[in-house]
């Protein structure tokens, strides 16, 4: 049982059994809000990759008699407190954004597979005692913990994305516990130890493959969760350094010089409103294509469980 | 019940327990000096020492552990190391001005969610229901601070209606509610456009069960129908989920008070971490942790009390 979630946030927030990939995407892009959600991630992750070819100017060149402008064409969201192009450092942030978000996702659902599939595959006192550890960190709420780590491991890109890693793996953990113990008690599973399969076998041969799917698009749903963690830790001052141009960082000398010009501030907010709906987007509908039961209810859990926002 | 409700408790409480002693011994677990990690790389021998001392870092783990964990459970979180006040009381001077925020941001969310999310069961499908829907992704995907800055934007930049800075006088009832306002919208603005959602599927759903297709061939009348028999049940998943709003809230606090510059645990936690205070920093996460531990348990016990059809926890079910 759930300790450190509520029942409503304890069901596993899961698709049901996913068709092929391909009449998957077939699904999601008859439908609109598919569409512009796929549209959304797909520009924002090309965004990210080609950042450095697409930029109009140096997003790190300083310009101190071209402060605080308004939008003009040489600089369409206007430029900075020190006269830096403020699109050119949005789109750099995207970059920014991924490059911590998907290593720190990928490396907390890494994490939280292997601790899960034991757990749940050995169950027993071994998965009571690490289901009371991972219910201990879920209850720290992510921000929390990760603004406490920060404070002790010191403020750098890569401390970021360790945090938001350490804060998202006892998710992924409860996550495939959850499904590895249903998983078990399978018909096949059962014919194959009766055939005399290991262990190492039935867990990775046959567990992973069957839980893997339905995981993966949780997981991906999540970088942005991840986006919201890192670009917040760096607002508050504690995640990425300025003048790194992350969004976070963006957010924050846009607040800072709010009373001289808004500018500053209305480019990181416009992607940071877009980037994060067009995943939700493409979250919600691959859960509706996927599994119908639930169309149009978000249960908390992907919100509240870790408390992400 | 009673089985469900000991058990629920139990695990609870391990959980509090761990979580502290987890904060006792976390400056144990980054590798290097502690409290050279609390202090910093420029910190002076010195202070490095009176740190040491004061924290009892050259004790046993085990006694350290000890005597934080004890002295926790008797209201007693360490004296911070700035001005050497007990951390309660610097957490006791803050906690009321964040505790009204989390609350106004719940109440604003309640009083806009349930509405609206029962105006769109009642006609699924029409103008509101539309323009609402895509409204609600953006609102569900918005972070805190977001939202925060928007309102902040709006109001304090462009129309100057409302106060955007500081948590006005608490002596002064409406000055500190026109304080409360931006901060606790910047909240509420995550439910506006979950809860309505919620609402309208679960009475939909309720809608189509035999029971209401009973009473409707009995003859009872479609407004009773819907508004005494469905409503009542599809707000069951709406009251269990006050407990999670509550750490929500909570967690948004923290970007709320930094923006709108508010006192409370976000802004002194934020302070102390400027000042290297790790006693203050550890008694304010142990705080929202408390909170968030509190929050889920209500959550979990409400939804059981409410609704018997709910099964008995069994592994096999309870992932996740």
């Amino acid at each position: 049982m759930a300790i450190a979630e509520g029942d409503i946030a304890s069901r596993p927030e899961l698709p049901g059994r996913l068709a092929g990939p391909r009449a998957l995407l077939w699904q999601v892009l008859a439908r609109p809000t598919g569409l512009i959600g796929l549209a959304v991630v797909l520009l924002t992750l090309a965004t990210a990759v080609a950042a450095p070819l697409i930029v109009p100017h140096n997003p790190s060149a300083i310009s101190m008699w071209h402060r605080f402008k308004p939008p003009s064409a040489a600089n369409l969201l206007g430029t900075d407190d020190l006269g830096r192009d403020n699109l050119s450092r949005v789109i750099y942030g995207a970059r920014l954004a991924a490059e911590i978000a998907i290593p720190a996702v990928t490396s907390a659902f890494l994490v939280g597979l292997l601790i899960g599939l034991l757990a749940g595959y050995f169950g027993g006192w071994f998965d009571r005692g690490l289901i009371i550890l991972i219910d201990t960190l879920l209850a720290f709420p992510s921000v929390i913990l990760a603004l406490a780590l920060l404070t002790l491991v010191g403020h750098s890109i890569v401390n970021t994305a360790l945090v938001v890693a350490i804060s998202f793996f006892p998710y992924y953990a409860r996550l495939t516990r959850g499904l590895a113990l249903t998983t078990k008690y399978q018909t096949y599973v059962k014919a194959e130890r009766a055939l005399g399969a290991g262990q190492a076998r039935i867990m990775f041969v046959h567990l992973l493959p069957n839980i893997l799917p339905p995981l993966l698009v949780v997981v991906a749903m999540d970088v942005p969760s991840a986006i919201v963690v890192e670009a917040g830790l760096a607002f508050l001052g504690l995640g990425v350094p300025p003048p790194t141009p992350d969004w976070g960082v963006l957010l924050n000398d846009g607040f800072v010089n709010v009373a001289i010009s808004v500018w500053p501030l209305v480019g990181p907010l416009l992607a940071m409103v877009i980037v994060t709906t067009g995943f939700t987007l493409l979250g919600e509908t691959l859960r509706d294509v996927t599994d119908p039961r639930h169309a149009g209810v978000r249960r908390p859990a992907r919100f509240l469980g870790r408390g992400v926002r | 019940m009673a089985g469900y409700l000991l058990r629920r408790l139990s695990s609870a409480l391990v959980v509090v327990l761990l979580t502290t002693v987890l904060l006792a011994v976390a400056v144990h677990l980054v590798p290097g000096d502690p409290a050279r990690i609390v202090l910093g790389e420029h910190a002076t021998p010195d202070l490095i020492a009176i740190v040491r001392d004061r924290m009892g870092l050259d004790d046993p783990i085990a006694l350290q552990v000890w005597h934080f964990v004890s002295g926790a459970v008797q209201g007693d979180l360490g004296t911070d190391f700035v001005q050497s006040v007990p951390v309660t009381s610097l957490i006791g001077q803050v906690l009321p001005d964040t505790l009204a925020l989390a609350f106004a941001s719940i109440l604003l969310a309640l009083l806009i969610g349930i509405p609206l999310g029962i105006a769109l069961a009642r006609w699924p499908g029409g103008v509101l229901d539309r323009v609402t829907h895509g409204l609600s992704m953006v609102f569900i995907s918005a972070p805190a601070y977001v939202t925060s800055l928007v309102l902040l934007l709006l109001f304090a930049v462009k129309l100057r209606y409302l106060p955007a800075v500081g948590a006005g006088q608490a002596a002064l009832p409406v000055d500190y509610l026109r304080h409360l306002i931006l901060p606790a919208l910047a909240l509420a603005v995550f439910w506006w456009g979950y809860l309505p959602r919620l609402l309208r599927a679960t009475m939909l759903e309720v809608m189509g069960t035999q029971y209401i297709r009973n009473s409707r061939a009995f003859g009872v009348r479609e407004r009773v129908i819907f508004y005494r028999y469905a409503l009542r049940n599809a707000l069951l998943p709406i009251v269990a989920l006050f407990g999670l709003m509550i750490g929500y809230s909570l967690t948004g606090t923290v970007y709320a008070e930094n923006i709108f510059a508010r006192p409370g645990l976000g802004s002194l936690a934020l302070t102390a971490i400027g000042q290297r205070d790790w006693p203050v920093i550890r008694g304010v996460v142990l705080m929202y942790a408390l909170f968030f531990i509190f929050g889920n348990l209500l959550s979990d016990l409400s939804y059981r009390l409410l609704d018997p059809r709910i099964k008995p926890d069994d592994d096999v079910e309870a992932g996740g």
